[in-house]
């Protein structure tokens, strides 16, 4: 088939624009068009964009003292940014090169503690100078121009026909009467949703097997040891002191719910020591151990103010009573810190007597129930 | 225009065959103009919005860059980089390359800076666009899609936030990411499965900074930049708002036109935050995480907050009572649920639905392109202002040990303060900016009525002080002024309407010469708004023979007014 071939459904042919072709290309001839000048062809184009250019103010008059002002202002905005965008590639590129090292030490002071300042100080220079600079020219050399550009609300020709489209379509597929179609399909469409929902199943796991919250690796005769693993004796605190301890088992100081603060009371605070029911012999001496992971969130407590017996917790400001069982007395935690029983061993240094005997750490929804 | 063109408008410059060329093959000549051609119309609160794009784009360029040298993983290693304090202490792969990037990466510090400070950045952006787009009631019918599209991003931008600065796993971190463990735990019924499905077990896992990593690099960027196109989209298809004034309707936007002077303005605006994120980045420190340390479930440091736009959640858990609710069956509702989760989605619900629920209660279901000023509605203003102290209580509450700290008072009081403040001072603040509003409204309608005051007091033959005022149109025989409030700002002093000659440009010398502005001022009929404006300001000058239309009082011969009952 050459280009030439005029039978029907071929390519070629006769090549013209049907009925439908045309726009504003009928209504203006190129030779029209050649004929206005600049600025007419510019508003016509805009009235075609339902846009109508009320008023220009044409911006300074050339070669006034105005403009060249205002050049001057630009040019030295824009010449000014280039020098700090060159500043900065000097400052990258030189440190370590002709200027000092820019790698950063703790006790230097010089060069290198102004390396990111410095890149920060001409990139951010530059870049808001570049940005004044065009700002600048657009509002003191540019023609100011009022514009009025129609809004159209929604076109009832559009809805009419594109509705008529629509239904059509809708009709023609017959999906209103064949109702086995629809049917499957809407039963196909469920469990293709279904089937491609189900790997997401991939990131369920229970949290019950083996009751994880409710454990921590504290049991019968672990000792507790200090940050770097030494173990502790009765004799080692002064009272009113407190130690973060973790269990002696491997990674025991890296793990997320077993620190615990071993605290040793100061005489006054232990004769008005009111322990939690049941949990009075938890206590060694005027030892007491009290898990450091916070009941409201999680964090840990830290800060032990022992002239009021208080442990505040920095995140959320909750508030625990050492001599009342760790009980919270102000702020959002709503249970007491778990106490953990502590005795001595033969070799006199501090163990578990067994786990915490309730769940540490946050509260959740069924921590009573394991 | 003849030079580059032949009689039959082919083009003879080689730029313009080139132009000619292109269009033959992509037909963009039409698409390109009806783009050059769109008006914007020219007010700097409009342009808020834009400025949370430009800060989306650095983080996105910044963040893009980092991603070179993170390591998003949970594995241990030990520290043998360049930053001597913490040498041979063991951390996680991602705190350990967050510190080689800042300390032996040439210019990564840098970029971290610059990459926290556009996503503070974009979040104040998104808010205070927010705001604007709220009090003057910019949300109205149609552009409600848009509305929710720009809070869903709001919330994706937390997310974006949060997932961020969780990622280097230093001590700070570390502690927000047990908070948000624990707040995942106290949702009911599911909380301990749905903990298990982020953190594929239990705290603190090995998988999560890998899930936060894809999920802050690749999931919410990809939402966010669809809805930032679709939210950009639905603007230039439903056109800009304006603010009511002279020739402005519903059915038009008067501005300017895309090519050159918004364009300019606006690359200038992209250029600007661009240096502004920029000289932060590099002036300002931001989350030093080497001074944190890597995280360790033991340890955490006084005054941890998290950023600025999650401190509002961090200030309702500080307040919240300690109220856990047991149910019967040993089960618990923990405290922690209701002011994070529940708060949280209970603030954002409301603001997504505020265009409904105003459609509800007012029963205005009519389109609205023209902005309204906030003093016009006060209810809904009000409203604002009261969630916005709500807000803004929770978040000094969220420093509150900050607050004691550094100015000695009881941190106790502190949040006391909190749990009042958050039920008393909004609805005070509520009924304050309804009064100051109807205030506002009262004065606009005054000096319509009455004109503005000149300052010149005037003795009457019979004793009497008068302060004369300068009506602002016609007036009727009460020499009241018959101009109605059509909602834009209203005229107060002298000089907005003419009252004096604008200053004579130069600084060190005048570079023009007096007699020209004078002439230009008297001259100066510049578009629709001057056509306003002259028919505002010639009117009652008496070197003008009087106003045009004199009323009923020909007695007066068009000096200024003196006010009358």
């Amino acid at each position: 088939m050459t280009t030439h071939d005029t039978r029907p459904g071929s390519s070629g042919g006769a090549d013209t624009p049907g009925p439908l072709y045309g726009g504003p290309d009928d209504d203006y001839t190129p030779e029209q068009l050649a004929a206005m000048p600049r600025e007419d062809l510019d508003r016509l184009g805009a009235r075609y964009d339902g846009v109508e250019i009320l008023h220009v103010d044409p911006g300074p008059e050339p070669g006034s003292p105005m403009e060249k002002r205002a050049i001057r202002q630009v040019g030295l905005l824009f010449t000014l940014a280039g020098l700090c965008a060159f500043a900065f590639v000097v400052v990258y590129v030189g440190s370590g090169w002709f200027f000092p090292d820019w790698q950063w030490d703790v006790t230097e002071t010089g060069w290198s503690a102004f390396f990111t300042p410095l890149l920060g100080l001409t990139m951010g220079l530059s870049l808001a100078l570049v940005g004044v600079g065009l700002v600048l020219y657009s509002k003191k050399l540019l023609p100011h121009e009022t514009a009025v550009q129609d809004k159209h609300d929604g076109s009832h020709f559009d809805r009419v026909t594109t509705g008529a489209t629509l239904v059509g379509g809708l009709h023609n597929s017959g999906l209103a009467r064949r109702k086995l179609i629809t049917r499957s399909l809407g039963f196909m469409g469920g469990g293709l949703g279904l089937m491609l929902l189900m790997p997401l199943g991939g990131l369920i796991n229970n949290p019950n097997t083996g009751n994880p919250l409710g454990r921590t690796a504290w049991a019968e005769g672990v000792r507790l040891v200090r940050n770097d693993g030494s173990p502790i004796r009765p004799g080692d605190q002064e009272p009113g002191s407190l130690e973060t301890v973790f269990p002696a088992v491997a990674g025991g100081n890296r793990q997320s719910d077993a620190a615990t603060m071993l605290i040793r009371l100061r005489p006054a605070q232990l004769a008005e020591a009111r322990p939690r029911e049941g949990q009075d012999e938890f206590g060694y001496g005027d030892y007491v151990a009290y898990s450091k992971i916070c009941t409201h969130a999680g964090c840990p407590v830290s800060l032990y103010e022992q002239e009021t017996s208080r442990i505040l917790c920095p995140c959320h400001q909750s508030q625990f009573d050492v001599t009342q069982g760790a009980k919270p007395v102000f702020g959002p935690a709503t249970r007491s810190l778990p106490q953990l029983p502590i005795t001595v061993d033969d070799e006199g240094y501090f163990v578990a007597r067994g786990d915490y005997p309730e769940a540490v750490g946050p509260t959740y929804w069924n921590r009573e129930r394991i | 225009m003849a030079a580059t063109a032949t009689a039959t408008g082919a083009p003879t410059s080689r730029l313009g065959k080139q132009a000619v060329e292109i269009d033959d093959r992509l037909i963009v000549a039409g698409p390109l103009r009806r783009t050059l051609n769109k008006v914007f119309p020219d007010h700097w609160s409009f342009l808020l919005g834009e400025i949370a794009l430009y800060s989306f784009l650095i983080a996105l360029l910044s963040g893009t860059y980092l991603t070179f040298f993170f390591d998003p993983s949970l594995r241990e290693v030990v520290y043998e980089g360049s930053y001597a304090p913490l040498r041979g202490v063991e951390m996680s792969a991602a705190y350990d390359s967050a510190l080689n990037l800042s300390f032996d990466v040439r210019g990564g510090l840098f970029m971290r800076q610059v990459h926290h400070w556009a996503a503070l950045m974009f979040v104040a952006s998104i808010v205070v666009h927010l705001l604007r787009i709220f009090f003057t009631g910019a949300f109205r019918r149609p552009r409600e899609t848009n509305w929710l599209i720009g809070v869903v991003m709001l919330v994706l931008a937390l997310l974006m936030g949060v997932t961020g600065y969780t990622l280097p796993d230093d001590l700070l971190s570390g502690t927000g990411l047990r908070i948000i463990s624990a707040i995942i735990l106290s949702i009911p019924v599911i909380g301990t499965w749905a903990h298990w499905a982020v953190f594929g077990g239990e705290f603190v896992g090995e998988l999560i900074i890998g899930r936060f990593y894809i999920a802050h690099v690749l999931i919410i960027p990809a939402i966010l930049l669809a809805l930032i196109a679709v939210h950009l989209l639905l603007l230039v298809k439903q056109k800009h708002t304006q603010f009511a004034g002279p020739g402005r309707t519903e059915h038009n936007v008067v501005g300017n036109r895309l090519f050159p002077t918004f364009a300019a303005k606006a690359t200038g605006l992209l250029f600007v935050v661009f240096g502004v994120i920029a000289a932060l980045g590099g002036l300002v420190q931001i989350n030093p995480v080497w001074l944190w340390g890597p995280y360790n479930p033991s340890q955490v440091s006084a005054a941890s907050q998290p950023d600025w736009y999650i401190l509002f959640l961090d200030g309702s858990t500080r307040i919240f009572p300690a109220w856990d609710i047991n149910l019967p069956g040993d089960y618990t509702i923990p405290a922690l649920f209701w002011p994070t989760v529940v708060i949280a989605g209970a603030m954002f619900t409301l603001l997504a639905l505020y265009p409904n629920i105003e459609r509800k209660l007012t029963g205005d279901t009519a389109s609205h392109h023209l902005l309204q000023r906030p003093r016009d509605v006060p209810v809904r203003t009000s409203l604002g202002m009261m969630g916005l102290t709500f807000y803004l209580v929770l978040m000094l509450s969220g420093g509150n040990d900050v607050f004691a700290d550094k100015f000695d008072v009881s941190l106790n009081a502190m949040i006391w303060f909190g749990r009042l403040g958050v039920i008393v001072i909004p609805p005070i603040v509520y009924v304050l900016t309804y009064r100051i509003c109807l205030g506002l409204q009262k004065h606009d309608r005054e000096v319509l009525e009455h004109g503005i005051e000149t300052g010149v007091i005037r003795r009457l033959p019979h004793g009497e002080f008068i302060e004369v005022h300068q009506p602002l149109g016609p007036v009727d025989e009460h020499g009241h002024g018959i101009l109605a409030y059509g909602g834009a700002p209203v005229p107060k002093k002298m000089n907005q309407i003419g009252g004096a000659r604008r200053a004579i440009r130069g600084f060190f010398k005048p570079i023009e010469e007096p007699a020209q502005v004078e002439l230009e001022q008297r001259a100066e009929g510049r578009g629709i708004a001057a056509d306003e404006r002259r028919e505002l300001t010639s009117s009652g000058r008496p070197s003008e023979g009087g106003r045009p239309s004199e009323g009923g009082r020909p007695s007066d011969g068009g000096r200024p007014q003196a006010p009358r009952d």
